[in-house]
C-alpha cells in the first residue's frame, strides 16, 4: 500500500479548519472537534487514532456528512461538500460509503443479505432487473470471500466475521472511491482481525480504494496505514507516516500513548516503562496549530515550540 | 506451590432449542497462591463459562455434568447455596467487563463499595464505610473522603473500572477472578489498572484469574497462561513458555495474527476459518479443520496433554514422539530462538526438559 510514486498524488479528502460542536451556543456545548485540517491522498489508507472521545469517529461521521458541520470545509475532489443540500448528497455518497464498527448493529436483522447488499444498488438505481441484480450480489459475495447459498439467508445465521464482510460487500455495491471504516475489525476476535484486514487491503489494491480507518488499536493502525493521525480532545496532535508517527512520535501525548500499547512479548512488558501525559500542557490559553517540523512530520505546536520539536526530531536522527 | 483453587475434568453442557452445547469439555487446572493465571481464548471457547462456574454464577439452563472445583478442601459444585453465599465477594470475588453495567447507578460509590462487607456481616456500618474509603483510596480515587456520596455517572470510564475493582477487593478476599477487566477501556486507562491489579496483588496478597483475548495484556500481568479453545484448555505453561516456545499450533495462530509494532510484511497471518460449532463438537483435535499441520489422526482422536517441562503441557498429537518433525511458521520460530536467547543469558528460568507422555 506504501505508494511512493514520484508523481504528486492528488488530494481526494481536504480537511479545512472543520469543527463539529454539539449543543452549540448552550451550556452543555461540546467541541467534538475543534478546528482540525488534513487531506487524504488518492490511493492511501489514511488511519485516524485515539482515546474513546476523542473525536475520531466525529470525524468520519462528519465526512460523510452524518453530521452537519458547525464550521469548515470538506473537499472531495476538489468539491465542497460541507454544506451541499439533501438532495444533491445522493451523489457523493456513491462515491463514498462507510463500514460500522458493530456488525450486530448495523445489519438490519428483517432483511436478507442480498436484499442489504443491495439496497444501495437499488437507490442508485444501478441495476435494470433481478437477474443483474443477483449477479452483482454474487459477484460481491465471491469478492469477500462468502458463498453465494449466503444470499438468501438474515443475518443472524451469521458470525460476526461474516456479519463483517456483508458489511463491506454492502459497502462496495455502488463502487465508491473511499471508504470511511470505523473501528471495523475491534468487534472481532483475534483470529478474524487479521482475516478482515487482509481482506480489506485486497480490495483496495483491486479497486484502487482509499481509506480512512478509525481505530484505537494502535499496532494494527500501524500495520494497515500508509499515514496516520493522532487525534486528542477534539483536535490533531500529530500527523505523519506510520513509521514515523510509531519510530519518531514527536508529541508527548503520541508518546504516551504508544508507551501504554501491551505487546505479546513478556520480556518487553517487564521492562515497559509508561509515560504518563499531562494534558495542561494544552491548555496553557497559547495558539497552536499543526506545524511541519521536519517535512512530512506535523505536530500541533506553537511557534516557540517548534524548534523544540525540530531538536527532538535530530536526536532521532542521531541515534 | 501451594494450591489455592483446583479445578478437575469440568464438564458442562448447555441444553438450548438446538440441542444440548457442550460448552466446557474436561477442563482442568489450578491455581496457585499468589500468582496470576491468564486464561486466553475466543468468545465461544468457554472462558467466562469456566469461571463463571467457580463463582456459581451460570445461567439456568447450564448442568455441570462433572468435575470438581476445590476451593481449600471444599468442592464448591457441592456447596449448598447458602455455603456459596458466604464464599462469594468475600474468600473469591469477581471483577466483571463492562464497569458501565456492573455498578447500580442510583446507588453512591461509597455505599457500593460498602455493600459486601455489610452483607457479609463483618463489621458495623461507620467500620465499613471507613474501609470502604480506605479501599477507595487504594485503588486510585483521589480525594475518595469526599467522592463517597457521589453517583457512578460521575466518574470516568476508568475512575469506574477502579471503583469496581475496589467493591470487589473490599474484603481482602483469596481469589479474584477478573473477566476481561480492560477490554471496554482505552490503552492508557488499561495500562494504568493493570499496573493497579499487579500493585495491589503484592499488597493484598490476592491470587488472580485474568480472563482476556488479548495476548499483549496477558503477556504484561501473567505469571502462568492457559489457552482456552472450543471448550477445552489445549495448551498451559509459565507466561514466557507459552509467548517464546509455544507449541499448539492455536497458539501459534494466535500470537502470529498478532501485528506487533514493528510487522511490515505484506499480509498478516490469518488463521482460517471459523471455531466449531459446541452442538457437535468434533471427535479429534477441535482445530484440526484450521490447521495446517493436521495429520489424520488429529481428526480422529483427541490428543493427550504431552510434557514439554515440569510446568509446560500442550494438547497436540504433534508432540508424539511418532509424529513427523514440523517447521513452525517463522514469527514462532523466532519466538522460540529468542527464548534459547533468554534462558542461554540467564534473563528467564527454564524449567527442566521433560520427557515424551503426559503424566500429571
Amino acid at each position: 500500500m506504501a505508494n511512493d510514486s514520484q508523481k504528486t498524488p492528488k488530494k481526494l479528502i481536504e480537511v479545512k479548519h472543520l469543527k463539529q460542536y454539539f449543543n452549540a451556543g448552550r451550556p452543555n456545548e461540546v467541541k467534538a472537534i475543534d478546528d482540525i485540517s488534513f487531506d487524504i491522498y488518492e490511493g492511501e489508507t489514511f488511519g485516524l487514532v485515539g482515546e474513546s472521545g476523542s473525536g475520531k469517529s466525529t470525524t468520519g461521521r462528519s465526512i460523510i456528512r452524518l453530521y452537519n458541520p458547525t464550521s469548515g470545509e470538506i473537499k472531495f475532489y476538489g468539491e465542497d461538500i460541507s454544506k451541499i443540500k439533501h438532495k444533491d448528497m445522493l451523489k457523493f455518497r456513491r462515491e463514498m460509503q462507510m463500514i460500522f464498527q458493530d456488525p450486530y448493529a448495523s445489519l438490519n436483522p428483517r432483511m436478507k443479505v442480498k436484499d442489504i447488499i443491495a439496497e444501495g444498488l437499488d437507490i442508485h438505481h444501478l441495476v435494470k432487473n433481478d437477474q443483474e441484480r443477483d449477479a452483482r450480489v454474487n459477484e460481491l459475495l465471491d469478492l469477500v470471500g462468502l458463498s453465494r447459498d449466503h444470499a438468501t439467508r438474515y443475518p443472524h445465521e451469521f458470525s460476526g466475521g461474516q456479519r463483517q464482510r456483508i458489511g463491506i460487500a454492502r459497502a462496495l455495491a455502488v463502487e465508491p472511491k473511499f471508504i470511511i471504516a470505523d473501528e471495523p475489525i475491534s468487534a472481532l476476535d483475534v483470529s478474524i482481525q487479521a482475516q478482515v484486514v487482509n481482506l480489506l487491503r485486497d480490495i483496495q489494491r483491486e479497486q484502487n480504494l482509499t481509506y480512512l480507518f478509525i481505530a484505537h488499536d494502535l499496532s494494527m493502525v500501524k500495520y494497515i496505514s500508509d499515514r496516520i493521525a493522532v487525534m486528542h480532545n477534539g483536535r490533531l496532535m500529530e500527523l505523519s507516516t506510520a513509521s514515523e508517527v510509531y519510530d519518531h512520535p514527536l508529541h508527548p501525548y503520541t508518546k504516551s500513548l504508544l508507551s501504554a500499547v501491551p505487546l505479546p512479548d513478556p520480556m518487553y512488558e517487564r521492562n515497559r516503562h509508561r509515560k504518563p501525559y499531562d494534558d495542561s500542557i494544552e491548555h496553557d490559553g497559547k495558539e497552536r496549530s499543526l506545524k511541519e517540523i521536519v517535512p512530512g512530520h506535523f505536530v500541533l505546536a506553537t511557534d516557540e515550540e517548534v524548534s523544540l520539536y525540530q531538536a527532538s526530531a535530530e536526536e532521532y536522527n542521531e541515534q | 506451590m501451594e494450591k489455592i483453587l483446583d479445578v478437575k475434568d469440568l464438564q458442562i453442557n448447555f441444553d438450548t432449542f438446538a440441542g444440548q452445547v457442550k460448552a466446557i469439555r474436561n477442563v482442568s487446572f489450578h491455581l496457585n497462591k499468589g500468582e496470576t493465571l491468564a486464561i486466553v481464548g475466543e468468545s465461544g471457547s468457554g472462558k467466562s463459562v469456566t469461571v463463571r462456574s467457580i463463582m456459581g454464577l451460570l445461567a439456568n439452563n447450564a448442568h455441570v455434568d462433572n468435575g470438581s472445583i476445590d476451593f481449600k478442601g471444599k468442592d464448591l459444585l457441592k456447596a449448598s447455596p447458602r455455603e456459596l453465599e458466604s464464599i462469594r465477594g468475600n474468600d473469591i470475588s469477581m471483577i466483571f467487563q463492562d464497569p458501565m453495567t456492573s455498578l447500580d447507578p442510583t446507588m453512591p460509590i461509597g455505599k457500593q463499595v460498602a455493600e459486601p462487607l455489610l452483607i457479609h456481616g463483618s463489621m458495623s456500618k461507620k467500620k465499613a464505610m471507613a474501609r470502604a474509603e480506605e479501599v477507595l483510596e487504594l485503588v486510585g480515587i483521589t480525594n475518595a473522603k469526599n467522592r463517597m456520596k457521589d453517583y457512578p455517572h460521575q466518574f470516568s470510564g476508568g475512575q469506574r473500572q477502579r471503583i469496581v475493582i475496589a467493591i470487589s477487593i473490599v474484603n481482602y478476599p483469596e481469589v479474584l477472578i477478573a473477566d476481561e477487566p480492560t477490554t471496554a477501556l482505552d490503552v492508557t486507562i488499561q495500562a494504568q489498572i493493570i499496573d493497579l491489579m499487579k500493585e495491589l496483588q503484592n499488597k493484598i496478597e490476592t491470587s488472580i484469574i485474568f480472563i482476556t483475548h488479548d495476548l499483549g495484556v496477558v503477556a504484561g500481568i501473567a505469571d502462568r497462561v492457559a489457552v482456552m479453545y472450543a471448550g477445552k484448555i489445549i495448551e498451559y505453561g509459565s507466561v514466557d513458555e507459552i509467548f517464546y516456545n509455544p507449541q499448539h499450533p492455536y497458539t501459534w495462530g494466535l500470537l502470529n495474527s498478532m501485528p506487533t509494532l514493528d510487522t511490515s510484511s505484506d499480509r498478516l497471518y490469518a488463521i482460517p476459518g471459523t471455531p466449531p460449532n459446541l452442538l457437535n463438537p468434533p471427535a479429534g483435535d477441535a482445530f484440526a479443520p484450521r490447521n495446517p499441520y493436521a495429520m489424520e489422526i488429529d481428526y480422529e482422536q483427541m490428543p493427550p496433554f504431552y510434557k514439554v517441562t515440569d510446568t509446560h503441557y500442550a494438547a497436540t498429537w504433534l508432540l508424539d514422539p511418532n509424529a513427523p518433525k514440523v517447521e513452525p511458521p517463522a514469527a514462532i520460530k523466532k519466538r522460540q530462538e529468542e527464548y534459547h536467547q533468554l534462558v542461554a543469558e540467564g534473563k528467564i528460568q527454564s524449567s527442566v526438559k521433560g520427557g515424551a507422555k503426559d503424566g500429571e
